[in-house]
């Protein structure tokens, strides 16, 4: 298979897909770099030159920069263990033997095809609303107060509709590795007289391990980056501005366009601290 | 091997199992359903499960407000477009990178999924003045390139996964055959490759169709697609739930019955070739 | 047509040397084997032959044509690899006609050979199936027939009948060296199995760590293995090898026995020792023997009708006209 020749000519077949994100990756970095580093206000008098660190220390010491860091930890966090544990639970019960399986599952993946505006829209609007929404409907039924829930309950509605997106993703991932499992292992450890919880805990989890890592890479990969939903929900007010939001509101609405890239550098920073993390453990577990 | 399940087993699971796919995929369901009804009905109180008077209206509105069309045309020429142009790129890495291995490769593949972690935000601003200085802001040209790009790791990844389950000999056995690279690639790999690539294209196709970053950010009205056209009824007149409903119908609709109608290859996909 | 000559080839994964310089000649019509234990560069010879791997140094020449840089297609060579390495997705014609298609040949040349291939290898009645739905005999025919279209100036063969079992092996085995006689094209054939050596091959070449043990025919290498490694190898059951006093009387560090040369009684002999198993063949028994003080077991393969039972003392002649000797390097004395 590795001649020098079919070396040579995968080096050939490799570079368009890696200059490509190379540049990609490299130009809009380098120029948000020299941004960072300029007092540079579009509607206000354009570029008005270099500035140090001025705009990375303006940004870490405004108030909304730790929240906005705790913002997005906790929505990453918090989604990647409902749908994971969700995830795990819906997986073992649509491996039991039903009727309709084909179907049920048609429904579990369906909110994965929803774009991101529309699944805010609908549950801001048809759900969460205190007057009209279904929620609001259901907690009357009950005799329940209304809550109000993108202002009271911000965050917990945020991680809700987030989780209700990948959870189809996340169940689907664990369902194909428990449709997987040696079903003769399992038997063996009932022969043993191993209990229910030891046979999930010793067979069933150790061998989801790389579905769980695939699905903890790729949600995160998409979490860090969640805008749609928090745009067209609370538009980032009560304690819901994740770092992307703040960036987004320095750049778009205030027009700051040096604080924003310095900004940007954070995100990127801490993107790569979750990625190194993420890689390892990734890594590691897809050698097999 | 398989043991008799007794049907009463049997009919609780089916029963949970439908209890909780009705309740994740009830939002959906109750969209569709308030899209037939009239402002009206879709804030009656108690709500209106089925017994309401059905209507179309909402959907003429809707049509006759925003030309739906042309936003589901940019959509389908964007999510194609990007897919197909990545899926060009993508196969001859893939293949490199599957059959060729060296002591880089899994660093590589590595870095170009970091690529992926690269918060949009970060770099939205020179991309914006790019683009001004380009002049490809809110042409589909410009937005199918950055959407191919932002894809273009995973799409790599997937069939890279795919293309290490195609053994090698085979491959071996074209080239003593005779084939070109070329040969091998066309008649060998990529047809032994079809249900990994139709898996990549459907699921790439979907996360293209539903990116609402940089469609919402780079374009305005020419090249605007459905996710921009759900975003204008963000707007507080689109607390008109029937109204709203029926516009979110016609956003989602299409890749709902494409992703319906392709499970099988769709369920492959999602689990990115990595989990068998 | 199919003289390969190999001059002091070698191969290097980054640093480890697969095959130390090595010099081979392969005459024209030949059926060679490389045999060896796995790891013994076997299969990295044949992949350096067809071109499937670049030679680190030396010359590859294909009748008298260097063609150490020639792509494997230019070479004119066919293989049949271990997994057959069928098309999935395309039938058995179109399989078989894969490569002169890419030869550009006309509809009517291909269809014209496909038929004599499918005639000779039993498959005309399977030319429109799926590779999937075939027996293993019946896929490895089809690469067989894949090869044999081309009329290659030789044919490699890498450990084609490993994936078969044992009954179809047998049957296979046969039809290749058929196919070889009346061909009359080169064949190189990688295998473990010594006794798929001995039974196909005009010469042997054993194999051990990438060096070149012993080349030689099947008779040759039985006969007069030249080391203790090919004398171990060649042959079933193995040659039972002695060191110590025992070999010391016949002037040598190591004496080796065939099995076969060894006479059993249960009265006479100057070695004895314990029965521990007996394997009846029906044609021939084995007896493997403990405590004779000679070596763990000592091998011995006798007429089907002689019975001793587990634990039964006997006595054992070597026949002393076939006593191999070799000395402390291993290496054949006289």
């Amino acid at each position: 298979m590795a001649t020098q020749h079919s070396r040579s000519v995968a080096r050939f077949m490799l570079a368009p897909a890696v200059i490509l994100l190379l540049g990609w990756m490299l130009v809009p970095l380098t120029a948000t770099l020299i941004f960072s580093f300029k007092k540079y206000l579009p509607l206000r008098g354009g570029d008005l030159g270099w500035v140090g660190f001025d705009n990375y220390v303006r940004f870490v010491s405004s108030s909304a920069f730790w929240p906005s860091v705790m913002a997005t930890l906790t929505i990453i966090g918090s989604v990647l263990v409902i749908t994971i544990i969700l995830g795990i639970v819906l997986a073992l019960l649509l491996d039991q033997p039903m009727w309709g399986q084909g179907i049920v599952r048609i429904l579990v993946i369906a909110p994965f095809f929803v774009m991101p505006t529309v699944s805010a829209l609908v549950w801001k609007n048809m759900f969460m609303d205190p007057i009209n929404g279904i929620l609001a409907h259901l907690w009357k039924f009950f005799g329940a107060a209304p809550v109000e829930w993108l202002t009271q309950a911000s965050m917990q509605s945020i991680v809700m509709i987030v989780s209700w997106q990948w959870l189809p993703f996340a169940t689907l991932i664990l369902l194909t590795s428990v449709q997987s499992l040696d079903r003769e292992q399992l038997e063996a450890a009932e022969m043993d007289g191993a209990p229910w919880i030891s046979r999930f805990w010793h067979l069933i989890l150790p061998h989801l391990a790389r579905a769980i890592t695939i699905v903890l890479l790729i949600q995160t990969i998409f979490l860090l980056s969640v805008f749609a939903e928090i745009f067209v929900t609370t538009g980032g007010a009560f304690g819901t501005k994740t770092l992307t939001y703040l960036i987004f509101q320095r750049v778009l609405e205030s027009q700051n366009i040096g604080l924003g890239s310095a900004g940007g550098v954070y995100a990127i920073i801490l993107a790569n601290i979750v990625a190194i993390f993420l890689m390892r453990a990734v890594g590691k577990n897809l050698d097999s | 091997m398989a043991r008799a399940v007794t049907t009463q087993r049997k009919t609780l699971n089916t029963l949970i199992a439908w209890s909780i796919g009705f309740v994740i995929f009830f939002p959906i369901l109750w969209t569709i359903l308030t899209s037939f009804k009239t402002e009206a009905q879709a804030i009656n109180d108690p709500p209106l499960f089925l017994f309401f008077d059905w209507t179309l209206e909402n959907y003429a509105v809707v049509q006759e407000r925003s030309n739906y069309m042309r936003f589901l045309w940019n959509s389908i020429f964007l999510a194609g477009g990007s897919t197909l142009l990545g899926i060009i790129i993508a196969v001859p890495a893939a293949w490199s990178m599957a059959f060729v291995p060296s002591n880089r490769t899994k660093d590589i593949l590595m870095w170009m999924l970091s690529t992926k972690m690269l918060p949009a935000v970060g770099v939205l601003y020179p991309i914006y003045i790019g683009f001004v200085k380009l002049g490809l802001l809110d042409s589909r040209l410009g937005l199918m390139i950055i959407l191919m790009l932002i894809n273009l790791p995973i799409i790599i990844w997937m069939l890279y996964t795919y293309f290490k389950e195609i053994p090698g000999e085979i491959l071996e056995a074209a080239r003593m055959d005779g084939a070109s690279l070329k040969d091998e690639i066309l008649y060998v790999l990529t047809p032994m490759a079809i249900p990994g690539i139709a898996s990549t294209v459907l699921l790439n196709v979907i996360l293209a169709w539903n990116e609402a970053f940089w469609t919402l950010n780079l374009t305005a009205a020419k090249a605007a697609p459905l996710t921009a056209f759900i975003a204008s009824y963000s707007s507080p007149e689109g607390l008109f739930f029937a109204k709203l409903s029926a516009a979110s119908t016609m956003a989602i609709a299409p890749i709902l019955i494409l992703g319906w109608f392709s499970q099988k290859q769709l369920v492959r996909g999602l689990t990115f070739g990595a989990v068998k | 047509m199919g003289r390969i000559v190999l001059e002091s080839v070698t191969k290097k994964f980054g640093n480890t040397e697969v095959i130390p310089p090595l010099d081979l000649t392969i005459e024209e019509g030949e059926f060679v084997v490389f045999v060896g234990p796995s790891g013994c560069g076997k299969s990295t010879l044949l992949r350096l032959i067809a071109g499937l791997e670049d030679v680190s140094s030396g010359v590859i020449k294909i009748d008298d044509n260097d063609a150490t840089d020639l792509a494997p297609a230019k070479r004119g060579l066919a293989m049949v690899f271990q997994s057959y390495a069928l098309y999935p997705h395309m039938s058995v014609r179109k399989n078989i006609t894969f490569p002169l298609r890419m030869a550009g040949l006309s509809k009517a040349e291909q269809d014209e050979r496909v038929t004599k291939a499918a005639e000779v290898l039993n498959l005309s009645d399977y030319l429109d199936r799926r590779p999937g739905q075939l027996s293993g005999g019946q896929r490895q025919r089809v690469a067989i027939g894949r090869a044999i279209v081309r009329e290659p100036s030789a044919f490699l063969f890498d450990e084609p009948l490993s994936n078969l079992d044992a009954a179809l092996r047998v049957g296979m085995r046969l039809e290749i060296s058929e196919l070889h006689k009346r061909l009359e094209t080169t064949m190189i054939y990688v295998t473990h199995d010594q006794v798929e050596a001995m039974t196909m091959a005009d010469k042997i070449v054993v194999l051990r760590a990438g060096n070149i043990e012993q080349v030689g025919s099947p008779l040759e290498l039985y006969h007069s293995p030249r080391n203790t490694f090919v004398a171990g190898f060649i042959g079933s059951p193995k040659m039972n090898l002695i060191d110590g006093e025992e070999a010391a009387k016949y002037g040598a560090h190591t004496i080796g026995i065939r099995p076969e040369h060894i006479s059993v009684s249960g009265s006479e002999g100057p070695w004895s020792g314990k029965v521990v198993v007996s394997e009846h063949l029906g044609s021939d028994t084995f007896f493997h023997i403990h405590g004779t003080g000679l070596a763990d077991t000592i091998t011995v393969r006798v007429d089907g009708e002689v019975n001793f039972k587990y634990g039964d003392r006997v006595y054992l002649t070597p026949r002393d006209d076939v006593i191999h000797k070799f000395d402390a390097e291993g290496l054949r004395i006289g």
